[in-house]
């Protein structure tokens, strides 16, 4: 028993010696970074599009971390942004920062597709904007109704992707999940930046 | 706060290279003793040199070799002792295998035919994709996982299993917990990280249904009647204590916000792969090997050496998955450097398994179990060795955030640990139901779909992943001629993916067939080929 007990408890400080590095140290340095000026909190329709968001798991295909330029120049180049910086994500809980790129990074999809309706229609059916997209449909967060009411954010959808008859508004959800993605601008300044890449980014634009 | 951050980080580099220096002292100088000796800790009396394969449970009457009749009795009861939570956790592992191959196969086809069941928001495709990648983590894997582990604990310790109900109430708040994290994310209650979807109100019933199998191992070794512990036995008790404190410490709610949830994340991430399912994976391979080569493994201090560096690597590699990222650089080095040190555990792993292997190779044509074992194996050397040149930055800024990616993690959880627990239920199944696997042809389909359908599989997200990453990095490329690109090598992952699935029907149907005892009632073991077991038999002998 006692030698058994021994290799528990050696494994178990291994995890803790790894906690220490891994878990404890990041959070004590990231919890005091900057908080960049400009960054605003979620309002409460941005924060249900993100709960969205997360619900039909946007993150499996799309990151929102554009890389350092002296790691990779392409992300910029792309008009994807400048590096991301740890006080970007302050209001972000879960984050949502992805590991998959099938679509392009959505940092400031916001700044890129400012329209609300390029956005509803691409969450309608994305092949009505997008030639070959492989991006899922949001059918199921929009209605088809007959006559609009007042107040119905009617979408006009180009032949032939729209229903053989009816009109397509947008529910509650679609116009919640618009505002996060509209939200998703982070094109001001970000102080900590490390001086020699922020002056870079900066000359390259958003 | 950067000298402070140096400092600790001087402080854990030391103790690490102390810590490591102290083992291969303490290997070196016999400390840990026994040697040869503890690697013979598997066998009875008289067993070495014959091969245990999976046949029903060997008794003296049916048995003409000369192995120590009373210490045969003991394993047949030991066997027996662990029956029922062993076949609790191994058939709940089969039925989330089959609903997990299910729901992978369909994100795969997503992707190729994106208006495939588009219209219904249960089967859209971010949500289809996490309940795929969660009843295959924590249902099929680790399900089986424990299961196989429950077998195994009895045996090690050459004792009958004590608590064995305690492990049975687990599988069945596992199986509840996994029921309900499925249901919550198909209705859009995920948590919203990868690896921690499940809310974590469904999670507190994984760490009890954990806690409850930690009870039996815990007791069953205070029982134990063996000198050493074989070294199966480190890697599950270890493998045991890290998964409740990871698992709960990563599922706390709301204590890391942003950028640091992203480290927790990555870090628990990792480490179910490396500190839950791998110590697993390979503990059984230590013991499967030599148990049906008849023969130790070659080096009993060189596992010892991989077991702990195991421990103290493996457990710092996660943030690897966010180099480029918002997150300090000394963190992601760190990680780098440790993905990279992996390579001495697992060389050393690789050198025992195969070089146990060595001049037996041909045992391989009639061993399921074997076969399955051994390809297990040689795929962890393969992709864990891929795995360390994935973190350094010059291959991740090509790889991270494309298919690669994905490969290499099938690479892993599927060629390696899934091949594995596949050889190991056909090992364990014969000895719990007094009963041959009723069909040898469905254990050579079985075999060969999943063998081909990974295969197509890994190769065609690396070679399409790279490419990927490949035209990502150049920004003259349009972003929808690489979606272009990638779509050939998306769909022969869906034929990979549909042969895999289609091999877990038959595997399913044969584990069905066996649970109802269909076929004849045979003495022999069902192998590959039949009828060379007593030629095999001898020529092992003579390699004596």
């Amino acid at each position: 028993m006692k030698r058994a007990l021994a290799i528990m408890v050696g494994a178990a400080l291994i995890l803790l010696l790894a906690m220490l590095t891994l878990v404890a140290m990041p959070y004590v340095q990231l919890s005091s970074e900057a908080v960049p000026e400009q960054l605003e909190p979620y309002t409460t329709a941005q924060q249900r599009g993100r709960d969205l968001y997360i619900a039909n798991g946007c993150v499996y295909c799309h990151s929102q971390q554009p890389r350092d330029p002296g790691f990779s120049n392409a992300d910029s180049e792309r008009g994807w942004g400048r590096p991301s910086v740890p006080g970007d994500y302050t209001f972000d809980q879960p984050h949502l920062m992805g590991t998959m790129r099938t679509g392009p990074d959505l940092f400031n999809i916001g700044a890129r597709q400012p329209s609300v309706d390029w956005q509803l229609l691409h969450l309608y059916n994305p092949r009505a904007v997008v030639e070959d997209s492989i991006m899922p449909a949001y059918r199921f967060l929009f209605r088809v109704v007959d006559t609009p009411a007042e107040g119905d954010h009617v979408v006009k959808i180009p032949d032939p992707y729209g229903p053989e008859s009816g009109t397509v508004v947008a529910t509650r959800e679609a116009l919640e999940l618009t505002s996060y993605l509209l939200a998703l601008d982070h094109t001001y300044p970000a102080s900590t930046l490390p001086q020699a890449e922020a002056s870079q980014a900066q000359g390259e634009g958003r | 706060m950067t000298p402070t951050i140096a400092i600790l980080l001087i402080i854990t580099f030391v103790v690490s290279a102390v810590g490591l220096l102290l083992l291969i002292w303490s290997i070196a100088t016999n400390q840990f003793g026994h040697g040869s000796l503890a690697a013979r800790t598997i066998f009875l009396e008289g067993e070495e040199g014959h091969s245990e394969d999976p046949a029903r449970t060997v008794t003296p009457e049916t048995t003409d070799d000369n192995i120590d009749a009373d210490e045969l009795r003991a394993r047949g009861q030991a066997d027996l002792s662990s029956r029922r939570a062993t076949m609790a956790w191994l058939g709940s592992a089969v039925f989330w295998l089959l609903v997990g191959s299910g729901y992978g196969l369909l994100t795969s086809a997503k992707f190729h035919w994106p208006e495939l069941l588009a219209d219904s928001e249960w089967l859209t495709f971010g949500r289809v994709r996490p309940m795929h990648l969660n009843a295959v983590a924590y249902g099929w894997a680790s399900m089986a996982g424990v299961g196989t582990a429950i077998f195994l604990i009895p045996r090690l310790f050459k004792t009958a299993l004590v608590g064995g109900r305690y492990a049975l109430t687990g599988a069945g708040i596992w199986n509840l917990g996994m029921l309900l994290g499925l249901v919550s994310i198909n209705l859009g209650l995920s948590d919203g990280e990868e690896w921690l979807e499940f809310p974590w109100q469904v999670d507190i019933l994984f760490v009890i249904g954990g806690a409850l199998c930690a009870i039996p191992l815990v007791l069953t070794a205070a029982n134990r009647r063996v000198a050493h512990l074989y070294v199966t036995s480190w890697y599950l008790l270890a493998a045991l204590v890290w998964f409740p404190i990871l698992f709960l410490l990563a599922n706390l709610p709301g204590l890391f916000p942003g950028a640091s949830g992203a480290t927790v994340n990555w870090w628990f991430a990792h480490n179910v792969l490396g500190l839950w399912v791998t110590p697993i994976g390979v503990g059984i391979a230590y013991y499967m090997i030599p148990k049906i080569l008849g023969r130790p493994i070659i080096s009993y201090q060189l596992s010892l050496i991989g077991f702990w560096s195991l421990a103290l690597f493996y457990s710092q590699v996660g943030i690897h998955h966010l180099v480029g990222g918002p997150v300090p650089t000394w963190l992601v080095t760190l990680s780098i450097v440790h993905s990279v040190m992996m390579s001495i555990p697992v060389i050393t792993v690789a050198i025992n398994h195969h070089g146990t292997m060595w001049g037996h190779f041909g045992m391989l044509r009639r061993s399921p179990t074997l076969r399955f074992v051994w390809i297990g194996a040689l795929m962890y050397t393969v992709s864990s060795l891929q795995g360390s040149m994935e973190a350094l930055r010059s291959v991740n800024v090509i790889t991270h955030f494309t298919h690669y990616t994905v490969g290499h993690a099938h690479l892993g959880m599927y060629a390696f640990l899934s091949m594995i627990l596949f050889g190991a239920i056909y090992f364990i199944m014969p000895r719990l139901l007094n009963w041959e696997w009723p069909w040898r042809p469905l254990i050579t389909l079985h075999f060969w779909l999943v063998s081909i359908g990974i295969l197509i599989y890994v190769v065609a997200l690396s070679v399409g992943g790279w490419l990927q990453g490949l035209s990502l990095l150049d920004a003259d490329t349009p972003f929808m001629d690489i979606v272009r690109l990638t779509l050939p090598y998306l769909e022969a992952r869906t034929l990979g993916g549909a042969l895999m699935t289609l091999g877990h029907l038959v595997f399913a149907v044969h584990f069905v067939a066996m649970l109802t005892r269909r076929g004849k009632d045979r003495r022999q073991p069902t192998l590959f080929r039949a009828g060379e077991r007593q030629h095999k038999h001898s020529s092992v002998e003579v390699q004596q």
